[in-house]
């Protein structure tokens, strides 16, 4: 099947989902594919922090000041993705006070409202502290959540001017003919069909990945490293709003709360395959081991999950990893004789809207479209079936509901069938046949304490009884599934988080028979 | 408050309310021996209610369970079964089953052969012996016979569509269809519930007539286990004459019937044996003096002190609550007991969640001795009277080798074979 578009997006993170809405809002049509979904790479690998800034004041200023603009420009046109819970950054015996005494006056240079507080002050904000903070400060830092910012961006330009998007839609290569782009070759990567898709701009927001797409258009200009960076989640909420380490920056440092839950991240290991990796118990460990010096707490906490993300930091001047710039930018790719082909990458989730701006303003420009951006001011609305990412919000509506006959089929996040129901039905993708695991990436199945043991079947049931499933795939589907979700257990499995894998393989090994699924065939 | 401290004296102790603690009381019993049991954990709800002796080894099913223990005991010299014959083995099933029969709860006999089961989502298993209420089910899949799958309204985690679609390449064309259960309609429905409603005469006439006009051809009919908690078997054959067809049981994810029934059934059977059972009080010390062993448990309105010539440990693993873990290692919760462990975190668990080979971790647990007596690292018994058996027991991974009815029953009846 062929498809032809105005403007084709290729990613679907947050950047590419911010270029189809940016566009959208001036009435261009796109087309946004990904190669897995939405969510797939950065933009769902992270722990969700909403930058004051605070985090780049002493390495990289304007980093830091981008990241103040964009925060405050998303908690007004974006608030339903965002928790305004504020955030320390907090010093402990033995990090350098020197450090600590430079931060308000690194802040006041990048703009960001830095308030000093006594260790008594920051305990009462934060009683999960301990007795050995030497310094505190209070900064404007927000949680967002990226799955429901990417829903609801997707959804919006799709209702907006019928722009779409396709799930598991992979670049193979371009079609090049005299300094442009005439198509892009593609293949949907679940029925194997090959795809030829026209357009009159090409996006590459492709983030870790970015190189090797531009490099399909003939671009080497394109340098990315793909930076690992792995987290884990507590199963309760441990602070009230965002707790930094106050000293440059390193692995375990950042606690940052996600409605129920907390995540403490993060690690950064540079990796050459961003196809290939996951986090591992010696990460999982050294970060543990950092964040109890913050918050001794952590030693007794229950993890549910770990899981990595890839950065994809520019790789300028030599640096990587931690030292690279946190800045992005947005090759034209005039020098490759390329005239409608653009790539954004770098940058952070916070600045991800300027990102999209800066894209969609040159994609707008060579389109002759004179309608200026309107992302800064315009609300984002919330769509349909696109705010249930959120924890607790499942439970909530469904107690709301007490409606009997809409049974419970995630217990430990209170995800009810007609959650389930109205993802499959309206969430962004949900043309393109809906499965275990893209109903996962839009609610909150799988996330709880049992980390999808029950309700990866309960689901998967229910959507063999929704006809969405009616062969032996929905089956082999849900073994997938689950298969990856023991890869972000496996490195946090001990003390009261152990049972639950024990009782998850009685489950699906001893009950389903997941192992031997191909024995009887 | 200080409660009142009631003393039991007793012969054994059976701290564990598992198929492993059940077992060791029975058999204990039936050798004369005055038999106190002890136990708070639940984790018999998760049986599919069928016995295993040995259904897979590296991943690969097993349909001569006999031959493959033969093979293991040669492969895995440390494996439990080691420390029994063939004839041992076969003395402690069939003497388990038939208290499960005496005890209302119909199954099939051991035998030579592995049985093929039916398992929720149309995958099948090797077993040895199943309910009588799951055994034509068995029989249906042999003779890929018609047969209509039901399912319910309300009722989470089985669909027969499912299972239909997933055990097409062995099983083709059956039938599937969808009731709501009576009395429960527009709300979501229990296995539990549903079981105990069918032992009602009532219920099971207007159940019998929602699903005689679905019938058609079919010899068989397949419901997920909901046929009563106490005798299944009545439930069943009173069902099939208002149908005039064979039913049969699929089982479901927990809380599952099979294991409800199978505990009622226990906690019946054990004081009509003569044996003193607190299916729901936790062991909370155990210590060893003049060669007897003192228990103690603290009750919500007096406390116990047994005292024991001898103790069977059956208390499970880390969801049962037999071990306990740190990011350091695995250890035994109640008495402290040495365990055969793998080194690190990282060697605990493989990369691949259903690696055919299965996880070091699973393998850990009490080394014993031939007697199944908990031994240290130089092989010599930590105290005399003091056994373990169960899925506690190092180098076996029961869930992998579908062997923990086996590993249970067989380690329960070595356990007390000394005493």
């Amino acid at each position: 099947m062929d498809h032809d578009t105005e403007v084709l997006i290729i990613g679907g993170g947050a950047t590419g989902a911010g270029v189809m809405r940016d566009l959208a809002l001036r009435g261009i049509k796109c087309l946004l594919i990904d190669r897995r979904d939405l969510n797939a790479g950065a933009s769902g690998g992270n722990h969700g922090l909403l930058h004051s800034g605070g985090r780049y004041v002493s390495t990289d200023t304007e980093t830091a000041a981008e990241c103040r603009r964009e925060g405050d420009i998303l908690k007004t046109v974006a608030p339903q993705c965002i928790d305004d819970c504020g955030g320390l950054f907090v010093a402990v015996e033995g990090d350098d006070p020197e450090f600590a005494e430079k931060f308000p006056e690194a802040c006041a240079a990048a703009g960001i409202s830095c308030t000093p507080l006594t260790a008594d002050e920051a305990r009462a904000r934060e009683p999960a502290l301990p007795d050995t903070v030497i310094a505190a400060y209070a900064v404007p830092d927000a949680t967002i959540d990226p799955f429901r910012l990417v829903l609801e961006q997707v959804s919006h330009a799709e209702a907006l001017n019928g722009s779409r998007y396709l799930p598991h839609t992979g670049i193979e290569g371009f079609e090049i003919a005299d300094g442009r782009i005439v198509a892009a070759k593609a293949r949907d990567l679940k029925s194997g069909e090959a795809l030829r898709i026209t357009a009159r701009q090409f996006v590459n927001a492709s983030g870790a990945w970015s190189g090797k797409v531009a490099a399909l258009a003939g671009s080497e200009a394109v340098k990315v490293t793909a930076n690992k960076g792995t987290l884990i989640i507590s199963n309760t909420r441990i602070s009230k709003g965002v707790v930094n380490r106050l000293r440059p920056p390193g692995d375990g440092d950042i606690l940052v709360p996600g409605g129920t839950v907390s995540i403490l991240g993060t690690s950064s290991v540079t990796i050459d395959d961003p196809d290939n990796y996951a986090p591992t118990i010696e990460e999982v460990d050294r970060i543990l081991d950092e964040g109890t010096a913050m918050l001794p707490i952590l030693a007794g906490t229950r993890f549910v999950r770990a899981f990595s993300g890839v950065r994809p930091l520019l790789a300028s001047a030599g640096a990587d990893g931690r030292a690279a710039s946190r800045g992005f930018t947005l090759f034209t790719h005039g020098d490759d004789g390329l005239s409608n082909f653009a790539t954004i990458a770098g940058g952070k989730l916070t600045t991800f809207r300027l990102m999209a701006e800066r894209a969609a303003d040159l994609v707008a420009a060579r389109l002759g479209n004179t309608t200026p951006c309107r992302t800064e001011t315009e609300p984002l609305p919330s769509g349909p079936g696109a705010g249930w990412t959120e924890p607790g919000a499942s439970a909530r509506d469904w107690m709301a509901r007490t409606d009997p006959t809409d049974t419970v089929l995630c217990e430990c996040e209170m995800v009810a069938r007609s959650t389930v129901d109205e993802i499959l039905t309206q969430a962004p993708g949900h043309e393109e046949h809906m499965g275990l695991e893209a109903i996962a990436r839009r609610s909150r199945i799988g996330k709880g304490a049992c980390q999808g043991a029950f309700c990866a079947m309960r689901v998967t049931s229910h959507l063999y009884d929704m006809g969405a499933y009616d062969s032996a795939q929905g089956l082999a589907e849900m073994r997938a599934f689950i298969e990856h979700r023991y890869t972000g257990t496996r490195p946090v499995l001990w003390g009261a988080q152990l049972p639950q894998t024990e009782l998850a393989e009685i489950l699906h090994v001893g009950l389903a028979g997941l192992d031997m699924i191909e024995e009887d065939r | 408050m200080k409660h009142p401290t009631r003393r039991v004296e007793t012969q054994l102790a059976v701290i564990g309310t598992g198929i492993a603690g059940f077992a060791a009381a029975l058999f204990a019993r039936a050798r004369g021996l005055e038999v106190a049991q002890f136990g708070h954990s639940g984790a018999l709800a998760y049986t599919t209610g069928y016995l295993d002796l040995l259904g897979a080894e590296h991943g690969r099913k097993v349909d001569d369970p006999w031959a493959a223990v033969a093979a293991l005991r040669r492969g895995e010299p440390d494996h439990p079964f080691t420390h029994l014959s063939d004839a041992d083995l076969r003395s402690a099933l069939t003497g388990f089953v038939a208290e499960l029969n005496a005890g209302g709860l119909g199954y099939t006999a051991p035998g030579d052969e592995n049985l093929t089961a039916l398992l929720p989502y149309g995958v099948t298993k090797k077993t040895l012996s199943v309910p009588e209420t799951m055994r034509p089910g068995v029989e249906a899949l042999a003779a890929k016979a018609p047969a209509l799958i039901v399912d319910f309204d309300g009722l989470q985690g089985f669909s027969a569509r499912e299972f239909a679609a997933n055990i097409a390449a062995t099983w083709p064309g059956l039938t599937t269809a969808r009731l709501a259960f009576p009395e429960m309609e527009g709300k979501q429905v229990f296995p539990e519930v549903m079981a105990r409603a069918l032992e009602t005469r009532k219920t099971r006439e207007e159940f019998g007539a929602r699903i005689k006009p679905l019938l058609g051809a079919v010899e068989y009919v397949g419901l997920p286990a909901i046929l009563g908690v106490n005798g299944p078997d009545a439930v069943r054959a009173d069902l099939e004459e208002r149908l005039g067809v064979t039913l049969f049981e699929i089982p479901t994810i927990p809380p599952g019937v099979a294991g409800i029934r199978l505990r009622e059934m226990f906690e019946r059977l054990l004081p009509a044996r003569g044996a003193q059972l607190e299916p729901n009080l936790k062991v909370s010390t155990v210590s060893f003096d003049d060669g007897r062993v003192t228990l103690g448990l603290a009750g919500p309105l007096e406390n116990l002190e047994v005292r024991a010539d001898a103790v069977v440990l059956a208390t499970g693993r880390f969801l049962s609550g037999g071990l306990g873990s740190t990011r350091e290692g695995v250890f035994e919760k109640l008495i402290g007991l040495p365990l055969r462990q793998p080194g690190g975190r990282d060697g605990w668990f493989r990369e691949d969640y259903l690696d055919p080979d299965g996880h070091a971790l699973n393998r850990a647990g009490i080394p014993v001795d031939a007697q199944f007596r908990p031994v240290d690292a130089a092989g010599h018994p930590i105290q005399p009277q003091l056994f373990a058996a169960g899925a506690i027991l190092a180098d076996q991974d029961w869930v992998r080798s579908r062997s923990g009815a086996g590993l249970a029953i067989a380690s329960a009846w070595g356990a007390v074979q000394t005493l």
